[in-house]
């Protein structure tokens, strides 16, 4: 293995030499910033290899009027909210899942459970809230099937879920990024196929390559993008070839179709973006939380101070906000990208303040 | 985005599953890879299996996949002597 | 008027009046024999080999209460006699008490009780005073115990934070987060069947013949909640130097790290109840490994780190398989699962 790391890193520096200027490759996915961290990567990059946090947090770009609506259902008698551990210490305006002490807030680890909870507790209704990528958008829709098919009609969702190919578009078609290539989420891209990517690449020249989340796939994912940035070229490539296929899983794909639209959305730091989150189709409406209680997500105005947005972008890195470690650390979060395991912010203040490589 | 692991299928009817890693079972929906079969290693996220895991590549990628191996050949070996 | 049998502990079971004498007699007295505890008195006549004292407590609250390689009564026995341990003394005495709920099985309350003396009796260590209470149905959930310790410090044994210097080694007895992932495979919202089995264990023999063999042991600490991270975190900000990991020596199980990526977490954070970090002289480490590996409880130890020497303020650095570098944070304090 070590020596599968040297080579790794002569692509690197040789790229950078050539090139002669910083390289900006953005990690997409959250979980790729966090496994960089944990893994201690960056401080064994070169210098001049920068890597930039991207929008792939599920949490950290869900939008605080979603998180204030899940903190109203929870105040609810009639309701049990169920959701992943990732949401439950993430701040709206008045404190977050945990600090409301509810006893009807439940972890669940499948939407499976939470229809479980479901038909356990008749006399409830139980809120889903359904957060992430495509990876986990299937498992949303097979539950929003069967509670169609088996009649549980106390099940309902909050749609949070985003779309990643959108969202990269957006990044690199603003004039003022600075992105030179994408390491792209392995698991989005067990479901959307390798291929999902062809238009980034051919719109924009950026260089794609797919990487799973162990240490050495993403170091010769970095290595695979220097490479095809010292040779000019721009292409879609994928080392995750264990699970990763051109076509994606059409199954999963299938099912998403059968149950979601995509329809624009906002994107915390990013703004509105087309065509980028998915809603439940017109015959599966009852089972959207925002229809059956009759809520509007509000667009919250952005905390005072956060720069959560431009970290998402990729335009700072944590340490430049103002209030990073000082007003806004885990304990006391500010943004969601402070409070998320994969936030970037997290992910610094936790892993990130060591020193460089000694080579 | 997305925690996913490897795990090898020891139960499996309709699209229900038990897999297995390591000794730890959990019970999964296979309605995502309705390819999958007995005995095939496949990737769970949030209690859905989605995708096939190719064993080949995936003892380049995870070294959980030699051990997951290692584990199998032992409870093999157990259960001879039983 | 004859009382009606039961088998669920009631109200009166803590009211100190008949059932509180029954249930002292025939469900308590048996298991924990011995001369003082069997006088009954207010409290317990001890006489020591030793004026130097170390004294601690701990409550218990684990949910389940059964699990893998042990129950609440082992925990709450193991646990206190390893604050003893770890702090250089030879456990002699316990004190047990416990909050029950009222309609508390009978039966499961004899199986802890049980399981509390088998482990004092196998640490050579007395319980000789405790305490029953029982509260409504609803005001504790099922049984709290808590477990106070006094023991006899070693005879030349010295182990303080001062003594901690960079260059010292960090040994750890054995692989790490096996009891806290035991422990979650069996909770409520996210168990699942394993072979992972809880380390909990009374670490007493192991420490004492640590102390005995190699005077350069500086210091000791058992990782409970907050698992490694959390005691080496402590060592750092008590000592003002830094500490140095090495992932590829942390001793873990392949079925423990498993079970952890399923669910999301990191196993430095995770609590053990049969391990012990230490750290010696570095000319003395040899002789803690020796001693370690020739007993059943340090099998698997190994040198899992060093202190350093600290620029602007103590960190945690881990060494990463991939020579990487990163911080080893203090934990939260609640491990949640994840899937993102």
């Amino acid at each position: 293995m070590l020596n599968r790391i040297y080579e790794a890193q002569k692509l690197m520096d040789s790229a950078c030499q050539k090139l002669g200027r910083q390289i900006n490759i953005m990690e997409v996915c959250g979980t790729h910033t966090v496994a960089i961290f944990r893994n201690g990567l960056r401080p064994t990059l070169p210098e001049r290899l920068k890597m930039l946090s991207g929008p792939g947090c599920p949490v950290c770009v869900t939008d605080q009027g979603y998180i204030d609506i899940t903190l109203q259902l929870a105040d609810r008698e009639d309701c049990i909210i169920a959701t992943y551990g990732d949401m439950i210490r993430v701040p709206g305006k008045d404190g977050s899942l945990e600090t409301r002490h509810k006893p009807n807030v439940k972890i669940v680890l499948s939407s499976e459970d939470a229809l479980t909870l479901a038909k356990n507790n008749p006399d409830k209704t139980v809120v889903f809230i359904a957060v992430g990528f495509e990876t986990t958008a299937p498992a949303t829709a097979v539950a929003v099937q069967e509670a169609d098919s088996r009649g549980i009609e106390n099940f309902c969702i909050l749609s949070g879920h985003k779309l990643v190919v959108p969202a990269m578009e957006a990044l690199v078609g603003d004039k003022n990024h600075k992105i030179d290539a994408f390491l792209c989420p392995g698991h989005v891209s067990v479901i959307i196929g390798s291929n999902a990517y062809i238009p980034i690449v051919e719109q924009f020249a950026r260089p794609c390559v797919v990487a799973g989340f162990e240490p050495m796939q993403i170091i010769e994912g970095i290595a695979g993008l220097c490479r095809q940035l010292a040779d000019g070229a721009a292409e879609v490539e994928s080392i995750y070839d264990a699970v990763v296929t051109p076509e994606g899983n059409r199954t999963a794909q299938s099912i998403i179709d059968e149950c979601f639209e995509p329809v624009d959305g906002l994107w915390r730091g990013l703004g509105s973006i087309p065509n980028s989150t998915l809603k439940l189709k017109a015959e599966y409406s009852r089972f959207d939380a925002l229809n059956r209680f009759g809520l509007k997500e509000i667009p919250a105005e952005d905390l005072s101070g956060c720069r959560c947005g431009e970290v998402l972008c990729g335009l700072i890195d944590p340490p430049d906000c103002a209030l990073f470690e000082k007003k806004c650390t885990p304990d006391s979060p500010v943004g969601p990208c402070m409070v998320s395991s994969e936030g970037a912010c997290s992910a610094w203040y936790k892993y990130g303040r060591g020193r460089k490589r000694s080579s | 985005m997305c925690l996913a692991v490897p795990a090898r299928i020891i139960e499996l009817e309709d699209d229900r599953a038990v897999v297995d890693a390591l000794g730890n079972r959990w019970n999964i929906r296979t309605t995502l890879t309705p390819e999958v079969r007995m005995g095939d290693i496949v990737l769970i996220h949030a209690g859905f299996a989605i995708a096939k895991v190719d064993e080949e590549d995936a003892k380049e990628t995870w070294q959980l996949i030699a051990e997951l191996d290692a584990f199998q050949e032992e409870q093999n070996k157990k259960s001879e002597q039983d | 008027m004859k009382d009606t049998p039961t088998n669920k502990i009631l109200l009166a079971h803590g009211g100190g009046g008949r059932l509180t004498a029954n249930l002292i007699s025939n469900n308590i007295l048996p298991k924990f024999s011995n001369e003082i505890l069997a006088q009954l008195a207010d409290a317990a006549s001890l006489e020591l080999d030793s004026p130097a004292v170390c004294f601690t407590t701990d409550s218990y609250v684990v949910k389940p209460l059964f699990f893998n390689g042990g129950d609440i009564g082992k925990l709450a026995v193991c646990g206190t006699i390893n604050d003893l341990a770890v702090a250089g003394a030879k456990p002699v005495a316990l004190s047990l008490s416990m909050i029950i709920e009222e309609g508390f099985e009978l039966g499961v309350l004899d199986k802890i009780l049980a399981s509390a003396a088998e482990a004092a009796d196998g640490a050579e260590v007395s319980i000789v005073a405790g305490d029953t209470k029982v509260v409504e149905t609803g005001a504790a959930d099922g049984i709290f115990i808590n477990t106070a310790g006094l023991g006899t410090k070693l005879p030349d044994v010295n182990l303080s934070f001062g003594r901690i210097a960079p260059g010292d080694k960090i040994i750890i007895n054995g692989t790490i987060g096996d009891h806290g992932m035991t422990i979650m495979s069996q909770r409520e919202g996210i168990k699942f069947e394993s072979q992972l089995a809880s380390d909990c264990a009374s670490l007493a023999p192991l420490t004492c013949r640590i102390l005995e063999a190699a005077p350069g042991v500086k210091f000791m600490r058992d990782p409970t909640r907050g698992g490694l991270a959390a005691t080496v975190n402590e060592i750092a900000n008590s000592t003002g130097h830094s500490i140095e990991l090495y992932e590829k020596d942390i001793p873990i199980k392949p079925a423990v790290q498993a079970a952890a990526d399923m669910l999301g977490f990191d196993l430095l954070d995770i609590a053990n109840e049969g391990k012990v970090v230490i750290v010696t002289a570095p000319d003395t480490a040899e002789k803690v490994l020796d001693v370690c590996k020739g007993h059943p409880l340090g099998a698997g130890a190994g040198i899992i780190g060093e202190v350093a020497q600290s620029e602007d303020g103590p960190i945690v650095e881990l060494i990463t398989k991939v020579g990487g570098r990163r911080i080893v944070q203090m934990p939260y304090g609640r491990e949640l699962p994840r899937i993102c």
